[in-house]
């Protein structure tokens, strides 16, 4: 009996699409390229990476979604590709967003019918929706079509569904994409006791607070490889010898932020923007003091807040995916 | 027991989903208008004015196939945009026994498409259905539609590997029609199309219910019908397995 509950090894995924009739054109994204990683029973396990890093192609290899083209995988020591039907009774899928329900259904009709899909018996189903609903909190809402209902309804009910047949291994797509921070709040502590009562569960998520405070180890994926593995403190060293500086910008022109990326000493920045507010961050070497030269660049541009702080996980996880691109 | 009821609940989710959305609502209710009155004014103009009821039937037979081929088309559709597919796939059941309530459901739907344009020819154009064998009727309309049902279990199967699955209904709806003898008499279509004809449960089906209504043995029609029907539940299950495989290689289970 193997010790994990999730095994992958040289994972490979290639996409093939063709276009045309006459003379088709074949083009072929090697979207993930031998990803390499193990995941201990009961770990909470968490998948980090960019938009179209491979995270998502990943969780559909390990559970059953795809066939990959290259590497194999196991689930409790089942192939997910030869022993398909014995890897999908052990484990859940719940992915975020709008998707993945019957809208024209209730929540409880939902339930009823993937109990059924899942084998789970006729005598237990409804003590096993019942709990839950009440897990999830939607008790009293069940009989509601989901077309009604809320991002942060739907996607505790994808939870309650994930959950039904009690897998062993539960495969969270970013599942708190879209959520108000209150459901999102909810989903972590959800997500923390299942992990708490002995299941496996990969997590994907691009919020790194969510990581840091749910994952005992994390993967960073990007361009289809793995770039580290480690726990979130393991992986905040990446940004060992920084400080990062924080700026509220109110018009920071596209040059302007370029001329800031190659300033003396500074290793990484991004911008985002946050309705009216652009939110610079500046990550440097330790040793140089980029302060006064940033502000210098921002001169004649509204500013507000301005804050140095110390790295912390989402930093690492910028150092790791922007020294990949490097 | 277990299957059974999986089929049984699985049926009445997925009636429930058509049934409650506006489009399938007005094409349940106009659809049956048109083709009754297509039929009534085709048999007319074939000064075959004593067929009426032949044409009422069969009119409501055409209803019952485009109920299956486009319900189950749409409906694997609209589980892929809507994400529904992958659950479905991912569940440790056989796939075959997933979709096939989607089928019946859209067979039971053709009940209700075959009850419609019967009604509404009385109604418009005073066909009586005055069948010659009333109790024969009933038995051959739901075999006629589990025909109908597993033939479409075994196209859905296409439906699932391929993402426009739209373009495969519109292009087998009028061959089925033409093929299986459900409005013109297979008598008039060239020989070669026969050993086709043969082999569709449709062909059987279609029959069966035309017997029925207007006279001849019904019970071999429902007997052949119902037998190339387990064959297509047989070559459905196969090729659902086959397709699932196929999918999963090629990505074609969602939309990205």
């Amino acid at each position: 009996m193997t010790d994990y509950a999730i095994e992958a090894a040289g994972l490979r995924r290639t996409y093939r699409s063709r276009t045309g009739w006459l003379r088709p054109k074949v083009k072929e994204v090697e979207a993930v390229k031998g990803v390499s990683f193990t995941v201990a029973k009961g770990e909470l396990f968490g998948l980090l990476g960019p938009n179209g890093a491979g995270k998502t192609t990943t969780i559909k290899m390990l559970n059953t979604l795809l066939i990959p083209t290259g590497g194999h995988a196991r689930i409790f020591g089942k192939d997910v590709v030869a022993e398909t039907r014995e890897v999908r009774q052990r484990i859940g899928y719940v992915f975020g967003g709008d998707r993945g329900l019957y809208d024209r259904l209730s929540g409880l009709d939902n339930l009823r019918y993937f109990a059924e899909l899942y084998g789970i018996p006729p005598r237990e189903q409804k003590q096993r929706i019942g709990e839950l609903l009440e897990l999830v909190n939607l008790t009293g809402r069940e009989r509601e079509r989901v077309e009604g209902y809320s991002r942060g309804m739907r996607q505790r009910l994808h939870i309650a569904r994930g959950l039904l047949h009690r897998p062993s291994v539960l495969f969270l797509d970013e599942p708190s994409i879209g959520v108000d921070p209150v459901a999102a709040r909810d989903l972590r502590r959800t997500v923390a006791d299942l992990a708490a009562t002995g299941t496996t569960v990969l997590l994907t998520t691009h919020y790194m607070a969510e990581a840091d405070e749910l994952c005992d180890r994390i993967a960073v994926i990007a361009q289809g490889e793995l770039k580290a593995l480690g726990t979130p403190e393991e992986l905040k060293h990446h940004a060992d010898g920084r400080t990062v500086l924080e700026v509220e910008a109110y018009g920071l022109e596209d040059e302007t932020f370029k001329d800031i990326k190659n300033l003396h000493g500074v290793r990484e920045a991004t911008l985002e923007t946050q309705g009216a507010v652009q939110l610079l961050t500046v990550q440097s070497v330790s040793d140089v003091d980029v302060q006064p030269s940033v502000l210098a660049r921002l001169g004649g541009i509204r500013l507000g807040r301005v804050a140095a702080r110390q790295p912390t996980l989402e930093d690492a996880y910028v150092a790791i995916v922007a020294g990949d691109r490097s | 027991m277990r299957v059974l009821r999986l089929i049984g609940i699985g049926t009445l989710m997925h009636f429930k989903t058509m049934s409650r959305g506006l489009f399938e609502i007005a094409t349940g209710l106009i659809v049956p208008i048109i083709q009754a009155t297509m039929a009534v004014y085709l048999l007319r103009a074939g000064d075959e004015p004593q067929n009426m009821v032949k044409a009422a039937v069969g009119a409501g037979l055409m209803g019952i196939w485009s109920s299956v081929i486009f319900g189950s088309g749409g409906a694997i559709q609209r589980q892929r945009w809507q994400g529904t597919l992958e659950m479905m796939v991912i569940a440790p059941r056989p796939l075959a026994l997933s979709v096939l309530p989607v089928t019946i459901a859209t067979g039971l739907q053709g009940l209700y498409t075959m009850a419609a344009t019967l009604g509404w020819g009385w109604l418009l154009f005073g066909i009586v259905p005055d069948f010659s064998h009333p109790l024969l009727f009933l038995v051959a309309v739901p075999a006629c539609v589990i025909g109908l049902g597993m033939f479409g279990l075994l196209l859905a199967s296409t439906f699932v590997l391929m993402r426009n699955a739209n373009a495969v209904c519109n292009t087998l709806e009028y061959p089925i029609w033409l093929l299986s003898g459900m409005l013109v008499p297979l008598t008039v279509l060239p020989d070669w199309t026969n050993p086709f004809a043969a082999i569709l449960p449709t062909t059987w089906g279609a029959r069966a219910v035309h017997e029925a209504a207007s006279g001849g043995a019904v019970w071999p029609s429902v007997a052949a019908c119902l037998a190339i029907s387990a064959a297509c539940f047989a070559a459905g299950a196969l090729m659902m397995s086959y397709v699932e495989r196929r999918a999963r290689a090629s990505a074609t289970l969602a939309l990205s």
